[in-house]
Order: C-alpha cells, then sequence, then structure tokens
C-alpha cells in the first residue's frame, strides 16, 4: 500500500476553498485513490457535494450531545460519499462563541485515535480562512498535511491571504515537515489573474500547480450539491479538476519551505503589475478640506 | 559572634553577589533588582517590585483567580463563588485558607464547598455561558438561602470569550435583582495574585456599591466602622473585632473573613475603614474615601507595642469617649500581655527570624517578634509593589536582607548562609528548611492555629513561635555516627 499523503487546502474565505477541493478530490478518487475529507470550518461545508448533502452532523454536535467526545464511535461521525470517499466534519461553535480553534483540535486527535486514516491513500483538510489561532494550524502541525495547497485568485486579499498562510506553513515547517505545494488559482476574471499569480507564486518560492478558469458549469453543479465530476464529467471543466488532481498527485515530495513576502514587497508587486497604483505619500492622512486648501494654496 | 551593621550590609551583599552567579546573565541582571540590603533613612527597600517572574525560577506567587476568589470574594460567607472554568483551580483552592466563620455550611454558608463549572472539552469549544446559567438554576434550587453568586473566571473563560456579564445580569434579572458578580480574574492577567485583588475589589464597587442602598432600614450610629481586609484566619478578625468593640466602636463590616454580602453593602454607611491588609484591599478603601467620603486608617493588631498604636491611632479619629475607651482596652490587657512576655521572651529573645509572605505581614508581624526579643534580619514579598516596601522602611532595621518574589534557590541560600533561628514562610517552603534543621512557622495559614492577631492573638503567636525553635526535636537532626 502507498504511504498516506496528507494534504490541505487553505485559502481565503469565500474564494471557492471547498468547491475546489471536492471537485478535485473527486478527480483523484476517479484515479482509483481512497480519500478522507476532513472539513475543519465551523461552517460545516466542505463535504456537502460529495455527500449531496445540505450539512453532515459534526464530530463536535454530536459529541456535544452525547456527553464527550470519547463517547462517539467512528462511524458515528464518518459518512460515505462519491466513489466511496470517506467525509467528517469537525464543526464547531455557532459565531461568537466559543472556541472552534480548540474544536479543530479535539476532532482531529479523535480521527487519529479511533483509526479514521486507515486504509486510506489520501487525507484531506479543508481549513477556513485565515489561520487565525493556534487551533487552525493543526493541520499544518507535525504529523499532519505534508502539504498545503493555497486556492486564491487574482484578487489583492486572496493574494494577502495566500501571502499569511504562507508565513504560517513556514513556521511549522522547520519543526514539523509541512511543506507549501503550492497555488491553486481560481479565475475571478480580475486583470492580468494569471500572470500575477505566477508572479507571486514565484516570489513564495513555488508554482502556480493549476489555473482553474471560471466555469458556470461549477454552479449549475453546486446547485444540485454535486461535484462538476459528478454531474457533468465529460465537460471541459470537469477536465480541468482532472488535470488539477493528476498534478497534485505527481507532486509528492515536491513541495517547498515558502518564502514569504512583506507588505511592502507585495505591494510592490501589485504596482508592477499595474494593479495598485503608487500610494502618493503626501496626502496620506489628510482630510478633502485640507487637500481642498492645499490645492488653492498652490 | 553577633555582626555590626556594616559587616551585615557586607555579608549581604556577597551573598546576593552568590547567589546571582548561579544565573544565566540576563536573569541575573533581572534579579539582581529584586534583592538588596535595606539602608536605613532610605524612601523604600530598594528594591523593584510587582514585575513578571523569571520563567524557569520557582516563583511562590499564585494568580488572579487565587487573587479574587481566595483571598477577596471566597470568604463572604452567604454568597456562592463559582470557580469558573475546568476543575482543577476550584478543587485545589477548595475549603479557602482558613477563613473562619460563622453560620451553617451548605445551608445558608458555603466558604468551604467547592462550586465549579467543570468545564469538559465541549463547553471549551461550544462556550460555557448556557452551562453557567444553568448552574445558577440550580444554585437556586438546592441552596435557597444563598444571598448572591459570584462567578471566577478561570483561564478559558477569557481566551474563548465567553459572555459572563451577560449571563449575570440576565439571571439577576430573573431572581428578582439577585446580586451575581461576573469576576474577570482569569489567571493570565497580571504577574500575580496581586491583580485579582484590585480585580476583585472593581467588582464590589460596580455590582454591589453601584446598585444602590439595599438597606435603608440601617440606623448607623458615630461609632461606626468597617474592617477592611482581614480574612479571619484561624479567627483574626474576630480577635480584632472585639478590641475595636470595647473600645466603643460598632463593627458594621468585615471584609471579608467571616463577612456577609449585606455587610459589603452597608460599609459606605461607616464613619472609618479601618484598614489591615492594604494591598489587597487598599483599592476599595480609596474607592469609598472619594465616592463617600469615609477615611481610612491603617493599623496593625500584631503584637501589643502595635496594637497600642493602633488602638490610638483608630481612636484619634473619634471623640474622647472613644479615646478613653482605648486607653481602657490597653490597661485591661496590659497585665496579660506582660505574662506572655515574661513567660517567652527568655526563650526566644535575640532569635532571628526570615520572612517571606504576601499581602502585609512581611512588615506586620516585625513589631509581634520585636515584642518577645526576637530581631526579623531578612523580608520580601511575594506580590508587594512599591507602597509596600516604602511602608516597610517603618518597620526593619537597618540592614536587613529585602528578597522580592524570591526563588526557591535564592530563599533556600539565604536561610542556608544567614542561619536564622526561624523562618516564617508557606507550605511549599516548610519542609525545604525543616529538612535543613531550621525551625519553621507558616505565616499564611498559621499553621493550622491561630488566631495571630489582637491580644488573643499574641499569646498563642508567642507560644506557637516558641513551639517551633525550642522544640527538642532539633537537638536530634544530626545523626550521632556523624
Amino acid at each position: 500500500m502507498a504511504k498516506l499523503r496528507q494534504i490541505a487546502f487553505y485559502g481565503k474565505g469565500g474564494i471557492g476553498k471547498s468547491t475546489t477541493s471536492q471537485n478535485t478530490l473527486a478527480a483523484l478518487a476517479d484515479l482509483g485513490q481512497k480519500i478522507l475529507i476532513v472539513g475543519c470550518d465551523p461552517k460545516a461545508d466542505s463535504t456537502r457535494l460529495i455527500l449531496h448533502a445540505k450539512a453532515q452532523d459534526t464530530i463536535l454536535s454530536l459529541a456535544a450531545e452525547a456527553g464527550s467526545v470519547e463517547d462517539l464511535e467512528l462511524e458515528d461521525v464518518m459518512k460515505i460519499g462519491y466513489k466511496n470517499i470517506k467525509c467528517v466534519e469537525s464543526g464547531g461553535p455557532e459565531p461568537g462563541v466559543g472556541c472552534a480553534g480548540r474544536g479543530v483540535i479535539t476532532s482531529i486527535n479523535f480521527l487519529e485515535e479511533e483509526g479514521a486514516y486507515d486504509g486510506i491513500d489520501y487525507v484531506s483538510y479543508d481549513v477556513l480562512g485565515d489561520v487565525v489561532c493556534g487551533g487552525f494550524a493543526m493541520p499544518i502541525r507535525e504529523n499532519k498535511a505534508q502539504e498545503i495547497y493555497i486556492v486564491m485568485s487574482g484578487e489583492m486579499m486572496a493574494m494577502y491571504a495566500a501571502n499569511n498562510i504562507s508565513k504560517g506553513i513556514l513556521k511549522y515547517a522547520n519543526s514539523g515537515g509541512v511543506r507549501l505545494g503550492g497555488l491553486v488559482c481560481n479565475e475571478r476574471q480580475t486583470d492580468k489573474e494569471l500572470e500575477l499569480a505566477e508572479s507571486l507564486a514565484a516570489k513564495l518560492g513555488t508554482t502556480l500547480i493549476h489555473f482553474v478558469p471560471r466555469d458556470n458549469v461549477v454552479q449549475h453543479a453546486e446547485l444540485r450539491r454535486m461535484t462538476v465530476l459528478e454531474y457533468a464529467p465529460d465537460s471541459k471543466q470537469a477536465q480541468e479538476y482532472r488535470d488539477l488532481a493528476q498534478k497534485i498527485h505527481n507532486n509528492a515530495g515536491n513541495g517547498t519551505i515558502p518564502t514569504p513576502i512583506t507588505m511592502d514587497e507585495l505591494e510592490d508587486m501589485l504596482m508592477e503589475h499595474g494593479i495598485m497604483k503608487p500610494v502618493d505619500e503626501s496626502i496620506v492622512g489628510k482630510t478633502a478640506a485640507e487637500l481642498a486648501a492645499e490645492a488653492a494654496a498652490a | 559572634m553577633s555582626l555590626t551593621v556594616e559587616q551585615v550590609k557586607e555579608r549581604n551583599q556577597d551573598l546576593i553577589k552568590e547567589v546571582l552567579e548561579v544565573y544565566p546573565d540576563k536573569t541575573a541582571k533581572r534579579r539582581a533588582k529584586h534583592l538588596g540590603t535595606f539602608e536605613e533613612g532610605k524612601p523604600d527597600c530598594g528594591v523593584k517590585s510587582n514585575v513578571k517572574s523569571i520563567p524557569g525560577v520557582m516563583t511562590i506567587r499564585g494568580c488572579a483567580y487565587a487573587g479574587s476568589k481566595g483571598v477577596v470574594w471566597g470568604p463572604i460567607k452567604d454568597m456562592i463563588h463559582i470557580s469558573h472554568g475546568p476543575v482543577g483551580c476550584g478543587q485545589y483552592s477548595w475549603a479557602a485558607r482558613r477563613n473562619y466563620y460563622i453560620g451553617t455550611t451548605g445551608v445558608d454558608s458555603f466558604v468551604t464547598m467547592q462550586f465549579t463549572s467543570d468545564f469538559q472539552e465541549k463547553d471549551i469549544v461550544f462556550g460555557g455561558d448556557k452551562k453557567l446559567e444553568k448552574i445558577m438554576d440550580e444554585i437556586q434550587v438546592l441552596f435557597p438561602l444563598n444571598k448572591g453568586i459570584s462567578v471566577q473566571s478561570e483561564c478559558p473563560i477569557g481566551l474563548i470569550g465567553d459572555d459572563i456579564e451577560a449571563v449575570s445580569k440576565k439571571k439577576s434579572k430573573e431572581y428578582d435583582g439577585k446580586t451575581i458578580v461576573p469576576v474577570r480574574c482569569e489567571g493570565f492577567r497580571g504577574v500575580s495574585q496581586s491583580l485579582g485583588h484590585h480585580i476583585a475589589n472593581d467588582t464590589i464597587r460596580d455590582w454591589i456599591f453601584d446598585k444602590g442602598d439595599k438597606h435603608p432600614e440601617f440606623v448607623g450610629t458615630p461609632y461606626d466602622v468597617a474592617i477592611i481586609g482581614d480574612y479571619n484566619i484561624g479567627g483574626d478578625a474576630w480577635a480584632s473585632r472585639i478590641l475595636l468593640e470595647e473600645m466603643g466602636l460598632r463593627v458594621i463590616a468585615q471584609w471579608s473573613g467571616d463577612g456577609s454580602i449585606a455587610e459589603l453593602e452597608n460599609s459606605p454607611k461607616a464613619k472609618l475603614n479601618v484598614l489591615h491588609c492594604y494591598r489587597s484591599m487598599n483599592y476599595i478603601s480609596r474607592h469609598m474615601e472619594e465616592k463617600y467620603g469615609i477615611p481610612w486608617v491603617e493599623y496593625n493588631f500584631f503584637g501589643p507595642s502595635k496594637i497600642e498604636a493602633s488602638l490610638r491611632e483608630i481612636a484619634s479619629h473619634f471623640d474622647d469617649k472613644i479615646k478613653e475607651g482605648a486607653e481602657k482596652v490597653i490597661a485591661k490587657y496590659r497585665k496579660m500581655m506582660d505574662a506572655v512576655i515574661e513567660k517567652y521572651k527568655p526563650r526566644l529573645a535575640d532569635k532571628t527570624v526570615m520572612l517571606f509572605v504576601g499581602g502585609l505581614r512581611p512588615r506586620h508581624v516585625i513589631g509581634a517578634y520585636e515584642d518577645l526579643g526576637m530581631n526579623v534580619v531578612g523580608t520580601g514579598y511575594e506580590f508587594g509593589h512599591n507602597d509596600d516596601y516604602q511602608r516597610t522602611t517603618h518597620y526593619v532595621k537597618d540592614g536587613t536582607l529585602i528578597y522580592d518574589d524570591v526563588t526557591g534557590y535564592e530563599f533556600e541560600k539565604f536561610v542556608e548562609k544567614i542561619q536564622p533561628d526561624l523562618v516564617g514562610s508557606g507550605i511549599k517552603e516548610k519542609y525545604v528548611f525543616q529538612k535543613m534543621g531550621v525551625p519553621f512557622r507558616q505565616m499564611h495559614s498559621w499553621d493550622y492555629s491561630g488566631p495571630y492577631h489582637g491580644y488573643d492573638g499574641f499569646a498563642i503567636f508567642a507560644r506557637d513561635m516558641d513551639m517551633a525553635i525550642n522544640n527538642p526535636v532539633w537537638g536530634l537532626t544530626k545523626a550521632p555516627w556523624k
């Protein structure tokens, strides 16, 4: 049996992480890989396209009902979906209460102790927006995910987030073995998107592993709570995900230690590509009235 | 072989240097500021205080939760104090600090009971507010005679952002305005238990005083005082209270040993606040002075000399009736005190003592030792601030070794070199020194004895010190073949 590969998808909220990851994992399942998805987002929407479900019962909600996580069995929390993909959702509190980060830690420990990873080729962690606290960094610590794929786009905030996540990876790259597998650009049709994504990848010391074009078939599939691979396996978009899956499959051991850049460097890069205008330092912090007065005096 | 003051200062300097040598440079530099020798005439003891302890050393300090739950709030007997968070903090502070009280435990008094929300993983992940509500409901059913609730936050409460204020307000409304006090005394806040005292004082201000007068039927007298900062350890506050009453004053509140919520509520009606533990309750005393115009005076009820001075100081705030009362009290007990001193001084004279305690004791007990002819040669505070070290100058002699937030290693070395006849500190230190063959008394809990306050307390204090120092066991600590 091949060695278990553990990967994780990170990225700014709303960037299409869950969509991208589920489609890619469905394509990996098509390749005959045995897959476990671990959703690490309190929204618990990392497995809906695989399960055709709104949201599955989460480890933490079931644990809260049963009393504690020790009272749960693996089969209580694990659902089987498309092509025998195994799905679990960590879950977590409603927004504004408790500690979702601790929830991620609890869930992952539970899965490991219960042997959820036995007989699996791929474990994929789908992690919320930013690395906001230690709990959400759990999947990139020692003996967890070996490769991180950052889902991003040509939007500025998505690139900021990608850079921040790289910082998180760098922190654990030396103590553990985590590496940056590459960037996945989920096209938003912003200006010079491909060029920017490639440029950012180069700065971060990684590659743009795949550029996923925008296609409405993704939304059509999603409305039916399906992956494109299942809904329209012959579509061009399905092939894109297959390509991405193949690239990830071949990418084992090719991850790098990222070289995150400073805020200034990131802004310089955006300016280089004409995305951001250079800031006129002389107007920073001045009110409209002050500027008008200055203009009148000049 | 007694040393001159100059020789003592020189020895202290060498000793400090020797102790610092084992530390890494940075640690030595930081610790050096906390160790010194008192120089006569200086406004403080020349040491830095109230800063973070250094990782890697053994500090004797506690945390903010300890300061709030353990010290200030815990002894209020008719309230239920919930240790909110995982079980350990409440479990290991169970039964409190020997804060004696009158009442029926489990019916109308609750000091020695432990109430905890016993946080589990799910409470951390999903938040504990609902659990807290449930606990309050259960308290209402199981302990209907409770007069109020306080929520003592442990660390996780602050980390996960539970809204204990909202829960407290909601439940208070549900129970007809019952006093429910949320206390943000998470252990990670501040550098020691000291911040916990301050936080607890502030919550009394905000959640008790600011709720208005709950006892309009209260009839005041010109002689009403509140005892502030006496935790009634081994009955200390009782031994103090009788003296104030005998001199003609009326004690309307005890903070917080054997205290009740009604006493807290009525305190703003006092004519004078008499403050024993300045460190833990100066905050609320200052507040009552500013807001209600109540003056406060510090006093010291350890040993007859300080008691006499304190009784006169307190009386000076009142009319001649009270001043005469103070003199009568002093005269009444003088004979008893003379007898105590006559009995024990010959056995204890010239014995040396090293102290390391919290709150007020590193300075306040010095007078009691001196009444017995003993000398305190070293002292230090767990969590004192510079105003404590300023006050200490009125007590210590020139050349006294001062050690702030002493580390386990430093204290051991100091005692080893100075070889005092008695060490007074806490349970964690006790066996280290006893095994070194040095007599020891716990000066937090009075070693399960007490009271030590007041005239009654001094008799017990003298007996206990004699018992520790002149115990024949110390002659047997060396193996005969060595």
